[in-house]
């Protein structure tokens, strides 16, 4: 028997999202609502995992969403369809784990140096402070990006995940900022 | 109903709703990570139906009060992670030898010591089968998803009542904190078991009688039946004895009440073994990461199956056995630096090839790691 590794194929029915930042920008709860959306909406498979450090804020912070319509075996990404860079330290980190043609999506705001030319940039960060009212929605704008350019949640479902998980009081800066990361997704798309 | 649709649920709270479903009604714990969700999920859900939650001010005492609360009828529950499981097992000897059900939720961490706080082990497998000092049999069940998590935790609760012992539940950082889709069970769905009450008038009560299967009634305090619970060796009337003849059975029935019944008690979940030559074993998270390697390997031709291990303890010696008849090598994976392959060692053949993939960084292992072992021993 030859090499086994080169034989092998790799499953095609999952896809492997990833949310990367830093501790305190809401990646894991980012990534809790990206997998209410997606598992509530259609029925599909969903497994939402996390890896994080000691710290409450700063550390490097990742948590993947693997999609399956079959049963999820192993639980985290083995090779990453979509990225969500928030900060450098993150975009370095696990810019090798995306695989080639994954969609790659950063935050223009934190993130300077990208390896490569084929990447959605958007100032997450910023719009979050400037347009949506507070720093603290740049996970939603991202994820409502994520929504527009890759289609792998609906606007609706997004919304209604979002706001089930808003804090009471901050409904509307959600909403808002939901709006502002479709338009904004969108708008690269084209 | 609204509140059985499936719902996107983190593995910790899965246990605290298995839990529920099994009958808990009292948890007594004090937070640590990665397990802290599995205490906030009992303080929200007891104080509904009537149960109670006590955060007490260390682990030493929230063992106590639940073995406690266990001895007043109330199915009773506490979860930790290796810091605090070290600092129960003293009590925990106290639930074995008095006979008390109950059940420890370890969400397994790095170690040793304070170690590595979120991040994944299954370094623990053998401090629940040998941690506390002294001769006992041990039930520990190692769930390998958020939906397993329920229904793990009711054979939990079930295996406690019927066996009258400590059972614990293996979680790990990694199950402990992902979330999936699942579905809560529909009442009736699952068997719920309760501890056998006696019969007897209280006064020709005999707390510690040999029974047909060794399992004594066991009345709630409070109920007329008075006896006394020591963790000093004792007869069958609970009081202290240094008499050999009743040492011996005392022991002896610890052991036996469940080591008789062990193929009941095991649970394996065997995928892709029918043809298979190659074996992976394994159990919690790593039985994923098995299933991965073993079904892209098929990919590729290679006659490759696993066997999870949902029962880790009692060890089931027969059903790994006739499993692995038709194999000729096995890969063991673990997060640790090897434990349940000693055992896997001691039970299979000499002619089966026992390969071992080891990691003990914080990581689980991925299913490559798994295929380049298995590309490595084929």
């Amino acid at each position: 028997m030859g090499k086994l590794l080169d034989k092998i194929e790799i499953p095609q029915d999952r896809y492997e999202v990833r949310l990367s930042g830093s501790g305190g920008q809401g990646m894991i709860l980012a990534a809790v609502i990206l997998g209410e959306a997606i598992g509530g909406g259609d029925g599909r498979n969903v497994v939402q995992s996390q890896s994080y450090g000691p710290e409450a804020r700063g550390g490097a912070s990742k948590s993947d969403v693997v999609i399956s319509s079959n049963e999820i075996y192993y639980p985290k990404a083995m090779k990453l369809d979509m990225l969500l860079a928030m900060t450098q330290e993150s975009m370095d980190k696990y810019y090798e784990d995306l695989k080639e043609g994954g969609t790659l999506i950063i935050d223009s705001t934190l993130v300077t140096h990208v390896p490569t030319e084929n990447y959605y940039g958007l100032p997450f960060t910023r719009l979050a402070r400037e347009e949506a009212g507070h720093v603290m929605v740049a996970n939603v704008i991202a994820l409502a990006a994520i929504g527009a350019i890759t289609g792998v949640v609906s606007r609706e479902a997004l919304t209604e995940s979002v706001l089930s998980r808003a804090p009471r009081g901050t409904e509307e800066k959600n909403r808002k900022a939901v709006e502002i990361g479709w338009r904004e997704g969108l708008k690269l798309k084209k | 109903m609204a509140e059985h649709k499936r719902k996107l649920m983190q593995g910790n709270i899965a246990c605290v709703q298995g839990a529920i479903y099994a009958g808990m009604r009292f948890f007594a714990g004090y937070p640590i990570t990665p397990s802290t969700e599995v205490a906030e999920g009992s303080a929200r859900e007891l104080p509904k139906i009537g149960g109670r939650f006590i955060q007490m001010e260390d682990e030493i005492a929230s063992i106590a009060a639940v073995i406690a609360a266990s001895v007043t009828g109330k199915k009773s529950m506490t979860a930790t992670s290796g810091p605090g499981f070290s600092l129960m097992l003293e009590n925990i000897g106290y639930a074995y030898i008095t006979e008390t059900p109950c059940v420890i939720v370890n969400v397994q961490r790095g170690g040793p010591s304070t170690g590595l706080p979120t991040k994944v082990s299954q370094s623990d497998t053998m401090q629940a089968r040998w941690g506390t000092h002294g001769d006992y049999t041990a039930i520990a069940v190692a769930p390998s998803s958020v939906g397993d998590t329920i229904t793990e935790t009711i054979r939990a609760f079930n295996l406690a009542e019927r066996f009258r012992t400590p059972v614990t539940i293996l979680l790990d950082e990694v199950i402990g904190h992902m979330r999936e889709m699942v579905t809560l069970p529909e009442p009736g769905q699952y068997p719920i078991l309760d501890r056998v009450k006696p019969t007897v008038p209280p006064d020709k009560f005999e707390p510690f009688a040999m029974t047909a299967n060794l399992v004594s009634p066991m009345p709630a305090y409070g109920e007329g039946y008075r006896y006394n619970v020591t963790g000093l060796t004792h007869d069958t009337m609970g009081f202290a004895t240094n008499r050999a003849d009743e040492i011996w059975p005392k022991l002896d029935k610890l052991k036996n009440k469940i080591e008789h019944y062990t193929d009941e008690i095991a649970k394996l979940r065997v995928e892709m073994m029918d043809d298979a030559e190659i074996a992976y074993i394994s159990y919690g998270t790593v039985a994923r990461t098995s299933l991965q390697a073993a079904s892209i390997a098929r990919t590729a031709g290679v006659k490759v199956g696993s066997i999870q291990l949902y029962t880790i303890w009692p060890f089931p010696d027969k059903q790994l056995l006739e499993l692995c008849a038709r194999c000729k090598k096995v890969i063991v994976g673990e997060l640790n630096m090897g434990q349940i392959v000693h055992e896997v060692k001691r039970v299979l053949p000499r002619d089966i090839e026992v390969h071992t993939v080891q990691r003990y960084d914080g990581e689980i292992l991925t299913p490559l790691q798994l295929l380049k072992k298995l590309e490595e021993v084929m």
